[in-house]
C-alpha cells in the first residue's frame, strides 16, 4: 500500500548507519558541546605536552605570575588540573557504575533486595558529605586513591536513588512487557531497555556531578585533605593564596577560573551528549 | 462449560482467578472465575468497561501475570503453573498485540530493531541479518514501507506504530494473539485500516484472536464470539449475531442501548435506556450478582449468591436468575 | 477562596445589552490560525465558517489535527500566545467581534458568557481543592457580589442540576469516579449560565454507560437552560444523538457542513465524509470489510495545492490537485468539493473537446 524505497541493497544486506558515527554526528550539532569538548582536551594537551618544560625551568613569562615560592602559576594550574580533573572523573565513573548497579538491582527486583539496599542508604545518606569524605580520607590517608574512593562513597547514592526511580517507571512500560511477552529475561530488559532509555538522565546527572566533585575535591585540599602538599591542586592552590589575597589577588583568581570554566565545559559536553543519544531529537 | 467438540480448542481457561493483593489485606478481584474457550484461527471479543478486566485476563492468559487460582490449557496442555523458562518456547505461539502504539514501543530502538526483537531474543536465525531481512518482509506484510526501516518510533504516526506492533506479534508465527485495544487510540479512518490488517491476516496465517475492546461495533465486526464481562466476571457469551440479536443479561442490554450510533432516524427515534449508577469496586466483593447494584430487575436472591452460568440456547451462556430461571 | 478579590468584570456594555440579539450566538467568518515556531509553521485552520444559532447545537466533527480544538481555543482567544496566530477572519458573538476584545475584557466573558469543558476530567479539577471551592470560585469569579451563603446555594443547585447529591461536595475530585468528575466540570461550565457551552470531546475518557449518562444530561441542560453548544467530537454517533447542525473538519477545513439531516441523511456528500462513514463498523449489517481511507491526513506544515482532500480521494480529478474546491451549497448544506460545482464539469468537458483551457 505503500511506496517501497528499499533501504535494503541489493545483495538484500542492510546498511545501518553505525551507532557511534550517528552520535558523533549528532554530538557535532551542538555548538556549546563542542567547545566544552575542545576546552578539556585543551587542559589535558596542554599538560603532556607542556608540563616538563613549564616546572624544569621557569621562564620569564609567567602567564599567570607566580606563586609565593615563585612557581608559575599557568603551568600549576594545568598541572593541577589534570590532578583535579582525573580524580573527579574517576570518581564519578566509579560512582556512577557503583550506584546504577546497586539501583537496578533494587529497583528491578524489589521486595526484600529493595528494602534492604535502600534502608543501607539512608543510614549512608544520615551522615553529611562532607563530614564523610573528610572521616574517610582521614582514615585513610590522603592520596589519589583514597581521595576517589571517599568521593565515590559520598556521591553513590544518588545513583542508586536515580536509577531506581528510573527503573521502576521503566519497567511499567508497555514495551517492557512487550519484550517480556517476547520472551526475554530480566538481564536482556535491563540491558536493552531500561539502562539506554535511563541514559539521558543518568548522563545529566553525571555531568552536574563531576562539577560538583571538582569543587568538593577543591574544598577538601583547601581544608588540606586533597593530595600531599607539593603536588599542585587547584583546591590547595586556592588555600594557599588566601594569606597573599590583598597583595596578589591573581593567585586567587586563576586557579578559581578554571575551576569555573572546567566545570562549565563538562556540563556543556553533558548536554550535547545527552541530546546525541537521544534518537528523538535525532533530525 | 462441555467441550462437545472432537478436537482439542486451541485455548481454554477454567474458573481463571486473578486477585491482586491490596494494601490492608484486601483483595481486588480483577478476574473471577472465568471458562472461555477459543478455537484455532477462530476470533473471541472480550467487552466490558474500564476496569472490568478484561486486559488482565489477557496477560494472565498470556503468564504474563501469574494466576491466582484455575487452569490455564493451551492446546490441551495444562500451562498454569509453567515457570518462566518451560513458557520461553510458548511465547513463539502465544502473542500481544497492545492497546497504546506509543508506550509499547521502545523510542530508542530503530522500526527494523522493534521487529527483529523477539527473533533474536528467540535465536530464530543464526545471524541478525537474517533476523532483519524476516523483519523487512513482515514490514511488507503488515503494510509498512521499507523507507521506514531506519526510523524511529516517533517519526512515524499511530497507524504506522500499531503495524510496527502487529509485525513483531507476528514474528516468531504465533497461533494465537492477545489483542489488547489494538485500535481504540487510532482515528476511526485508520482504525478500520488496522482492523482490515488483523482480518487479513487472520485469514492467511489462520491466527486465533482474543480481542479484548470497549467499543461494541468493533468487537461485532471482528470476533466470531463474542464475551461480556462485569467486575471480573462474565456475564454472558454467545456466538457474535447471537449475542447483538438476542442480548439476555440485563448489562448486555444497556451496553448496547448505550452505544450512540451514527444513524440519524434511529438515534433520534431510540428512547435512551441508561443505566444508573456507576462500577462498583471490585475489591472483596460481596457474594451475588456483580450487577446487582446497578441493575434494574434486581431481586432479593441476586444480592444472595452467585448467579449459574447456564446455556439459554447453542453457545449462549448467561448468568443472571432472571434468565436462568425461566 | 484561590482569586476572588472583588474583581469587578468587565462584560462590554454592548454584551450586557445584545442578550436579546437575535442573529446567531457565534458566526465565525473565515477564520485562518496557525501555529508558527522557529522550525516551521504549521497552518492549523484555513478559512473556516460556522455559525451556532441560538440554543442550537453544532457538531464538530474530524479527526486528530483536524483544527476541532484550535477552532474551540481560537473562539475563547486561548491559543499558546508564543506560537499561535490568528492570521484573519472574524469571530462574532452576538454579533461582537471577539478577536476584537482586550484581554480584560475576555477574562470577562470566559466562563461567563461562553465557558469549555475539556476532554479530561481529571487535568480540569485541581485536586487540592474540594469540589464545593471549585465550583464557588467559578460563580465568585463572575458574581462577586453573592453573599457567601449565596454563593453555597448556587453550588448546592448546580450540583443537583448535574445529577450529584449536594451532600458530597466537600470532597476532594480523587473521591468522585470519572463520569461523577466530567459532571462537576459541567456544573463549573455552567454556573454562570453561559450562552455558548464549547464541549471538547467530553465523554471520550468516559465509559459508554457513563458516557451515556452524561449526554442524556447535557441534552437535558441544553434544553432546559436553552445553551448554545459547540459539540467536538470524532464520534459520528454522538454527533446523531446531540446536534442539529453539523460540520465535518479536514486539514484545517470543513469540508461539509448543514444540518444532521443533511449530513446524514442526504443525498451529496463530501468523498471524506463518505469515507469516515464507511469507516465506522456498523452495528445493524455485517459487511465483512470496512472500506477505510488510503492514506493518512497532509501534513500540515505543507498543505496541498488543490483540495487538501485529494490525495485520498477515490474520486479524485485533475483540477483536485490543481485548484481549491469553492463551496457548493443546496439550501443549508455545504460541501467544499470539485465534484458539486458546475462550472468544474463543463471546463472538464470543453478540455475534453479539445477546447482551450486556461487556469490560474
Amino acid at each position: 500500500m505503500e511506496n517501497n524505497t528499499a533501504a535494503a541493497s541489493p545483495q538484500g544486506e542492510f546498511r545501518r548507519p553505525s551507532q557511534a558515527k550517528e552520535i558523533w554526528r549528532r554530538f557535532k550539532k551542538s555548538k556549546g558541546a563542542l567547545i566544552g569538548l575542545v576546552l578539556l582536551v585543551l587542559y589535558s594537551q596542554a599538560t603532556t605536552q607542556d608540563f616538563a618544560n613549564m616546572l624544569g625551568t621557569p621562564s620569564s613569562e609567567h602567564f599567570f605570575g607566580c606563586d609565593g615560592f615563585g612557581r608559575d602559576i599557568f603551568a600549576r594550574v594545568i598541572y593541577g588540573g589534570r590532578t583535579s580533573i582525573s580524580i573527579a572523573l574517576i570518581a564519578t565513573v566509579t560512582s556512577c557504575l557503583f550506584g546504577s548497579m546497586l539501583g537496578s538491582i533494587a529497583g528491578f527486583f524489589g521486595g526484600k533486595v529493595d528494602t534492604v539496599i535502600m534502608r543501607s542508604l539512608d543510614i549512608f545518606m544520615s551522615v553529611p558529605d562532607i563530614l564523610f569524605t573528610m572521616a574517610v580520607v582521614y582514615a585513610l590517608g590522603p592520596n589519589f586513591v583514597n581521595l576517589v574512593i571517599a568521593l565515590t562513597l559520598a556521591y553513590f547514592t544518588n545513583y542508586v536513588r536515580l536509577v531506581r526511580a528510573q527503573v521502576l517507571t521503566l519497567s511499567e512500560a508497555d514495551y517492557v512487557e512487550a519484550s517480556r511477552a517476547g520472551g526475554a529475561g530480566s538481564m536482556r530488559i535491563i540491558l536493552t531497555h531500561i539502562i539506554p532509555n535511563s541514559v539521558g538522565v543518568i548522563i545529566v546527572n553525571t555531568t552536574l556531578n563531576v562539577a560538583k566533585i571538582i569543587l568538593y575535591e577543591s574544598t577538601l585540599s583547601y581544608l588540606g585533605l586533597g593530595m600531599p602538599p607539593p603536588a599542585p591542586e587547584w583546591g590547595a592552590m586556592l588555600s594557599e593564596a588566601r594569606e597573599f589575597l590583598r597583595n596578589s589577588p591573581h593567585m586567587m583568581i586563576f586557579p578559581a577560573a578554571a575551576i569555573v570554566l572546567t566545570a562549565c565545559a563538562i556540563n556543556l559536553v553533558g548536554d550535547g551528549l545527552r541530546d546525541a543519544l537521544d534518537p528523538q531529537l535525532k533530525s | 462449560m462441555d467441550n462437545h467438540e472432537k478436537k482439542t480448542p486451541l485455548l481454554q481457561t477454567v474458573e481463571l482467578q486473578k486477585y491482586f493483593k491490596l494494601r490492608g489485606g484486601s483483595y481486588l478481584h480483577a478476574v473471577d472465575g472465568i471458562n472461555l474457550t477459543l478455537n484455532a484461527g477462530e476470533t473471541l471479543g472480550v467487552v466490558g468497561e474500564s476496569g472490568c478486566g478484561k486486559s488482565t485476563l489477557g496477560r494472565t492468559i498470556l503468564k504474563l501475570i501469574q494466576p491466582t487460582g484455575g487452569q490455564i490449557l493451551y492446546d490441551g496442555k495444562d500451562i498454569t503453573k509453567y515457570s518462566n523458562r518451560q513458557m520461553h518456547p510458548l511465547r513463539r505461539e502465544m502473542q500481544i498485540i497492545f492497546q497504546d502504539p506509543y508506550s509499547s514501543i521502545d523510542p530508542r530502538k530503530s522500526v527494523i530493531e522493534v521487529i527483529a526483537e523477539y527473533m533474536i531474543i528467540h535465536k530464530t536465525y543464526r545471524n541478525k541479518n537474517d533476523a532483519f531481512k524476516r523483519a523487512a518482509e513482515l514490514m511488507d506484510l503488515v503494510g509498512l514501507a521499507r523507507r521506514y526501516t531506519n526510523s524511529y518510533p516517533h517519526e512515524l504516526d499511530g497507524g504506522r506504530r500499531q503495524r510496527i506492533g502487529i509485525a513483531r506479534a507476528l514474528s516468531l508465527n504465533p497461533r494465537f494473539i492477545v489483542c489488547d485495544e489494538p485500535v481504540s487510540a487510532l482515528d476511526v479512518s485508520i482504525q478500520a485500516q488496522i482492523l482490515n490488517l488483523l482480518m487479513d491476516l487472520q485469514d492467511r496465517l489462520d491466527l486465533a484472536y482474543m480481542f479484548v475492546t470497549h467499543d461494541l461495533s468493533v468487537v461485532k465486526h471482528i470476533s466470531d464470539s463474542i464475551m461480556v464481562m462485569y467486575l471480573g466476571r462474565c456475564v454472558e457469551l454467545a456466538p457474535s449475531d447471537e449475542l447483538f440479536l438476542n442480548p439476555m443479561h440485563p448489562y448486555t442490554k444497556a451496553l448496547l442501548a448505550s452505544i450512540p450510533e451514527p444513524d440519524l432516524e434511529r438515534s433520534r427515534s431510540k428512547k435512551l435506556e441508561i443505566i444508573r449508577g456507576e462500577v462498583t469496586s471490585p475489591i472483596d466483593p460481596k457474594p451475588g450478582c456483580r450487577f446487582a447494584a446497578r441493575c434494574e430487575y434486581c431481586t432479593q436472591r441476586c444480592s444472595g449468591s452467585n448467579p449459574e452460568f447456564v446455556e439459554t440456547a447453542p453457545g449462549h451462556f448467561v448468568s443472571c436468575f432472571l434468565v436462568n430461571d425461566k | 477562596m484561590i482569586f476572588n478579590k472583588k474583581k469587578k468584570a468587565v462584560i462590554p456594555a454592548s454584551f450586557e445589552s445584545r442578550r436579546d440579539y437575535d442573529g446567531p450566538v457565534l458566526d465565525i467568518q473565515n477564520l485562518r490560525v496557525i501555529y508558527k515556531t522557529d522550525l516551521e509553521t504549521v497552518e492549523a485552520i484555513n478559512g473556516i465558517d460556522l455559525q451556532i444559532g441560538r440554543g442550537k447545537t453544532f457538531g464538530l466533527v474530524g479527526e486528530t489535527g483536524a483544527g476541532k480544538t484550535t477552532t474551540a481555543l481560537s473562539i475563547l482567544r486561548l491559543l499558546p500566545s508564543i506560537t499561535g496566530k490568528i492570521l484573519d477572519g472574524k469571530i462574532l458573538f452576538n454579533g461582537e467581534n471577539l478577536l476584537e476584545l482586550s484581554e480584560p475584557q475576555m477574562q470577562a466573558i470566559r466562563g461567563n458568557l461562553i465557558s469549555m469543558v475539556f476532554q479530561d476530567p481529571m487535568s480540569a479539577l485541581n485536586p487540592v481543592y474540594t469540589v464545593d471551592d471549585q465550583i464557588g470560585e467559578a460563580i465568585r469569579l463572575h458574581n462577586p457580589d453573592y453573599t457567601g451563603e449565596e454563593v453555597e446555594n448556587r453550588v448546592d443547585e448546580m450540583l443537583r442540576l448535574v445529577g450529584i447529591s449536594p451532600a458530597r461536595k466537600s470532597e476532594y475530585p480523587h473521591q468522585f469516579s470519572g463520569g461523577m468528575k466530567q459532571r462537576v466540570v459541567i456544573a463549573m461550565a455552567l454556573c454562570c449560565e453561559p450562552e455558548l457551552l464549547i464541549a471538547d470531546e467530553p465523554t471520550t475518557a468516559l465509559d459508554v454507560t457513563i458516557q451515556a449518562q452524561v449526554l442524556a444530561m447535557i441534552r437535558e441542560l441544553r434544553d432546559r437552560l436553552g445553551t448554545a453548544m459547540l459539540m467536538i467530537t470524532h464520534d459520528l454517533g454522538i454527533v446523531a444523538q446531540t446536534c442539529d447542525d453539523v460540520g465535518v473538519m479536514y486539514a484545517g477545513e470543513i469540508v461539509e457542513a448543514g444540518t444532521a439531516e443533511d449530513v446524514f441523511l442526504g443525498s451529496e456528500h463530501h468523498p471524506y465524509t463518505v469515507g469516515l462513514f464507511d469507516s465506522i463498523p456498523n452495528l445493524t449489517s455485517r459487511a465483512p470489510r470496512l472500506k477505510p481511507i488510503p492514506g493518512l491526513m497532509p501534513d500540515p506544515t505543507a498543505l496541498p495545492e488543490g483540495c487538501v482532500f485529494a490525495e485520498r480521494c477515490a474520486r479524485c480529478m485533475d483540477i483536485c490537485r490543481k485548484e481549491h474546491p469553492r463551496v457548493y451549497q443546496n439550501g443549508t448544506h455545504r460541501i467544499c468539493c470539485h465534484l458539486y460545482d458546475a462550472g468544474v464539469h463543463e471546463k472538464a468537458q470543453q478540455k475534453e473537446g479539445g477546447a482551450p483551457h486556461g487556469q490560474s
